[in-house]
């Protein structure tokens, strides 16, 4: 038994310590916000926060995030930053199928927590590491913008 | 239901023998002769088209697709698929408009696969919104008669006094109001007003339809997490597998040795599942299947399977060899001719000039970023399956098939797709699911494919080669075109031994070229399908617009003339051409309603190519590339700028894309279907390539088969709308028709920059490397 702190909740799951984050999350807790996409930290769609700092949680046993605060999609609206992203998100009309867009809003807070108003090619370094099939890239820099209360271009 | 449904649901037609679209649209390419009428019809039969031509057809009854709760909230059925083109919001837009509903207080239902209910449900072809825009403003307009019959019932005045107002009905000469929720009682038990007798609001006063809304119905759902997509699906005591496939197409188990997986914690059991051997359509392909607690452990569990496989005869299928045996096809003359006009060689035997080139272009893979993943339990002889599925009733035909029961013992729920782009259109991931809940004696379990399941067994994209020949007389003008593609069919998945191009996928941008050259033949020489070869967002239109634009431009550059008026003096003057005498599939649309305007492609082209700025001067490494395509019986045309590093880099500052798909219904959804189009476009262009050694795909993840990633998406996008004249124009496709152009305007723009010409994609480090 493990006992891991999800969204400022204590939360005890009975799985091996090398099982990762992710499927806790989706399996155990039932949080399915976070996704799957690749199991191999390439595309970010499984992008959670560890004590603020976003990480793969596809890669991320759960032995590495005991102790640590764990913030997922359903928590991470909770903070500022993270409403302000999730509006942006909603007012640009930046998701199509929206799969990725958990993982981009956490990478994003993550991003905007850190550097409040980032550079378009701060924008870029931090946001290509995760993949959006649906092509939303240049709505999501537009939303980073907004969010950060920069001239957002639509 | 949570909530009284007011306007009760029709009862269910008996499925009986429906005929299913996946087998009736190859089938019309199997059978028929290019040039031919009627379609394989039955003389008496008279031909039908667009949402009347599909399977089921159409459906516009309220009584289908709208309730109404006693506090007013209406309910819209949406009985297609939702995979990011934002049908979820676009279709109740619609309905919301006509019946004077305030969009903010409508709710959303998604409809299981029940065709004979709801109508088609094949959510594919762009043809959502083109084929359901004109039926879904119908049953919002009926359910908008019926509540202003019921209050004029209840007032006991004459119906012609009362007005759907925003969600209230109003008795003009006095005032009084009515909301929606009292009268919808009364007004379910009304029967439905004839077509005819229906009264369309008049445009001026639409509110939702054309207008732009960034509002998403699923918009907050995803940006909080909440939102289910197929591989979301949580059951009470359910299980997870994950199955090992042949790799190799048509290959089988020849034994396995589960001992090791047994030993990994959480597994609970592991078993052969049964495939269909090629051709296999749409049913699974077999393997042995992993169930355990969690989808980490069945993971784990496969890894520790001992399989010998059987490779079959595909074995030998290697990429690399076939491409050589594709070019190798297309280098002379011969293949089924598919357009013939004049006589194209004799013209290049006497032109002034002959300018010839050849393309490639690589399988494929979708890549939605939600892998395929369904769940599926058995309860009391029934089959209850959550699926992302764009073709929910085909899933339950094979998964009653599969199982062995009537279709009505099985019901297919469908959730939220993380990506489509034709892959979910196919049952196989579905069926796998069924067939893995039977085998747990019907207990919940959810069947998930890895990213490595995914890119191995695809339905690809099909592998080109082309080679275009061009005739050019003393002014430089083309007066013979010959073009040759060699590709796989999609139609090698229903039957055996098909190595010709279906006519949807000629259809699909190859014999429909639309420009004013007097001599032309265009052969399909044969090509073998060595793996699965399936649909994937616009299709052929991919190979044959990359191979036909780039050549336009590389034989205007031969002749030393601008790339945009070579392309529209070729075009000629505006006409209609008759799809019959060229392209009869013509997108199963009315060839009188659907003609091929060439004044439209024209326009797209002007538009596109003024506001990109066109002709302007540019520093260099820096260029413009222009294409234009009509596909899906829409006319684009895109402007790339690039700028290359000498390092060989690209750069891609802005691409302006020009659309005429008719009416906008979704303004904003339309704008993102293009951009995301565009960005798909760019990673078939510059980075995706599918690989085949030893009968296997060689890509397992993302780190190879690559995709656009932000630092290398365009900095801008920018759409521009030609306007229709009325909302009775004939609709276009959206979801796919600007993929096609980006990949030659791309390369159109790289040889600006450089002067370096690519027929083969992906571009990959072509630019810096020697080719």
């Amino acid at each position: 038994m493990t006992t891991l702190q999800i969204n400022g909740k204590p939360t005890t799951v009975d799985a091996t310590p090398d099982t990762p984050l992710l499927w806790v999350l989706r399996d155990h807790v039932g949080l399915t916000g976070t996704k799957f996409g690749c199991g191999m930290a390439l595309c970010g769609a499984c992008t959670v926060h560890l004590d603020g700092v976003a990480v793969r949680s596809c890669q991320t046993p759960i032995s590495a995030a005991t102790g640590k605060k764990i913030t997922t999609i359903e928590g991470v609206g909770a903070s500022k930053v993270g409403k302000a992203v999730q509006n942006a998100w909603l007012s640009i009309g930046v998701p199509q199928c929206g799969y990725c867009q958990a993982g981009q809003i956490m990478t994003a807070t993550a991003l905007l927590e850190k550097t409040p108003k980032p550079s378009d090619a701060e924008i870029d370094g931090a946001m290509s590491g995760n993949l959006c099939r649906c092509g939303t890239y240049t709505r999501i820099r537009s939303a980073i913008k907004v969010a950060a209360g920069m001239k957002g271009e639509a | 239901m949570d909530m009284s449904t007011l306007f009760t649901p029709e009862a269910s037609k008996p499925t009986g023998t429906r005929r299913r679209a996946f087998l009736k649209t190859p089938l019309v390419g199997l059978t028929l002769c290019v040039g031919l009428p009627g379609f394989g019809l039955a003389a008496d039969e008279p031909q039908k088209y667009g949402g009347d031509g599909m399977p089921n057809g159409l459906r516009e009854s309220p009584k289908i697709f709208v309730s109404i709760a006693p506090d007013g909230t209406v309910s819209v059925v949406v009985h297609r698929s939702d995979m990011g083109q934002g049908v979820r919001t676009s279709m109740p837009r619609i309905v919301a408009d006509e019946l004077e509903a305030d969009y903010k207080r409508i709710r959303v239902l998604q409809a299981p696969g029940d065709e004979a209910k709801y109508g088609n449900q094949d959510t594919d072809g762009s043809r959502s919104t083109r084929h359901w825009f004109m039926p879904m403003r119908r049953c919002g307009a009926a359910a908008r008669q019926m509540l202003e019959q019921a209050a004029a019932d209840q007032w006991k005045v004459p119906v012609g006094e009362v007005e759907a107002q925003n969600h209230q009905l109003v008795h003009k000469p006095t005032g009084k109001k009515l909301g929606f929720g009292a009268v919808a009682v009364a007004a379910s038990k009304l029967d439905v007003p004839a077509t005819a007798s229906l009264k369309l609001k008049d445009p001026s006063k639409f509110r939702y339809i054309g207008k732009t809304d960034t509002t998403l119905t699923d918009g907050p759902g995803i940006v909080t997490g909440k939102s289910q997509y197929g591989i979301d699906t949580r059951l009470p005591g359910m299980f997870y597998a994950v199955v090992a496939r042949p790799p190799v197409l048509g290959g089988k188990v020849k034994r396995f040795d589960a001992a090791e997986t047994m030993k990994v914690p959480g597994v609970v059991k592991a078993f052969a599942i049964e495939g269909v051997p090629p051709p296999s359509e749409f049913m699974p392909v077999g393997g042995v299947c992993v169930v355990a607690k969690d989808t980490w452990a069945a993971i784990q569990g496969r890894k520790a399977l001992k399989i010998e496989w059987d490779d079959g005869t595909h074995a030998s299928y290697d990429s690399e060899a076939f491409r050589r045996e594709l070019q190798e096809a297309v280098s002379k003359p011969g293949g089924k001719v598919v357009r013939n006009e004049g006589d194209a060689y004799a013209a290049l035997a006497s032109a002034a000039k002959k300018f010839e080139a050849d393309y490639y272009v690589p399988h494929y893979a979708h890549a939605t970023m939600e892998c395929p993943a369904a769940t599926a339990r058995i309860v009391n002889g029934a089959c209850e399956i959550w699926a992302p599925s764009q073709s929910p009733q085909a899933a339950r035909d094979r998964v009653a098939k599969s199982l062995n029961l009537p279709a009505e013992k099985v019901t297919v729920n469908v959730t939220l797709l993380g990506g489509g782009f034709g892959r979910k259109s196919k049952a196989d991931f579905v069926v796998e699911a069924a067939q893995a809940s039977k085998a747990m004696n019907g207990a919940p379990v959810k069947l998930t494919w890895t990213r490595e399941d995914d890119l191995h067994n695809d339905y690809f994209h099909a592998v080109s080669a082309q080679h275009l020949e061009a005739g050019i007389d003393a002014n430089g003008k083309i007066v013979a075109w010959v073009h040759r593609a060699a590709e796989p069919t999609i139609a090698s998945i229903f039957a055996p031994d098909q190595k010709n191009l279906a006519a949807f996928e000629l259809g699909l941008g190859l014999t429909g070229m639309p420009y004013q050259i007097p001599n032309v033949r265009i052969e399909n020489p044969e090509a073998v399908a060595h793996t699965r070869i399936g649909w994937l967002r616009a299709v052929n239109n991919i190979q044959h617009a990359f191979a036909a634009q780039s050549f336009i431009a590389e034989v205007a550059y031969s002749v030393g003339k601008d790339h945009r008026d070579y392309l529209l003096d070729l075009l000629g003057p505006d006409r209609l051409i008759d799809p019959r005498k060229i392209e009869p599939w013509n997108h199963g649309e009315s060839p009188e309603r659907y003609p091929i305007n060439t004044g439209r492609l024209r326009k797209v082209i002007e538009k596109v190519s003024q506001e990109a700025g066109w002709g302007k001067k540019l520093p260099s490494g820096q260029g413009l590339g222009l294409a234009a395509h009509y596909s899906f019986v829409s006319y684009m045309a895109a402007v790339v700028e690039v700028a290359v590093t000498p390092k060989g880099e690209l750069v891609i500052p802005r691409v302006d894309i020009a659309v005429d798909c008719g009416p906008q219904i979704n303004p904003d959804r339309i704008r993102s279907q293009l951009e995301g189009a565009c960005v798909m476009g760019l990673s078939q262009a510059v980075v995706s390539e599918i690989t085949f050694k030893n009968g296997r795909a060689e890509q397992d993840n993302f780190h190879q088969y690559e995709i656009v990633r932000m630092n290398m998406a365009p900095k801008k996008i920018v759409v521009h709308f030609i306007p229709s004249e009325s909302y009775d124009a004939p609709l276009g496709g959206v979801g796919e028709p600007a993929v096609p152009v980006i990949a030659p305007a791309l390369m159109n723009a790289i040889f600006g920059a450089t002067g370096k010409r690519i027929r083969r994609l992906p571009l990959k480090d072509q630019l810096s490397s020697p080719v």
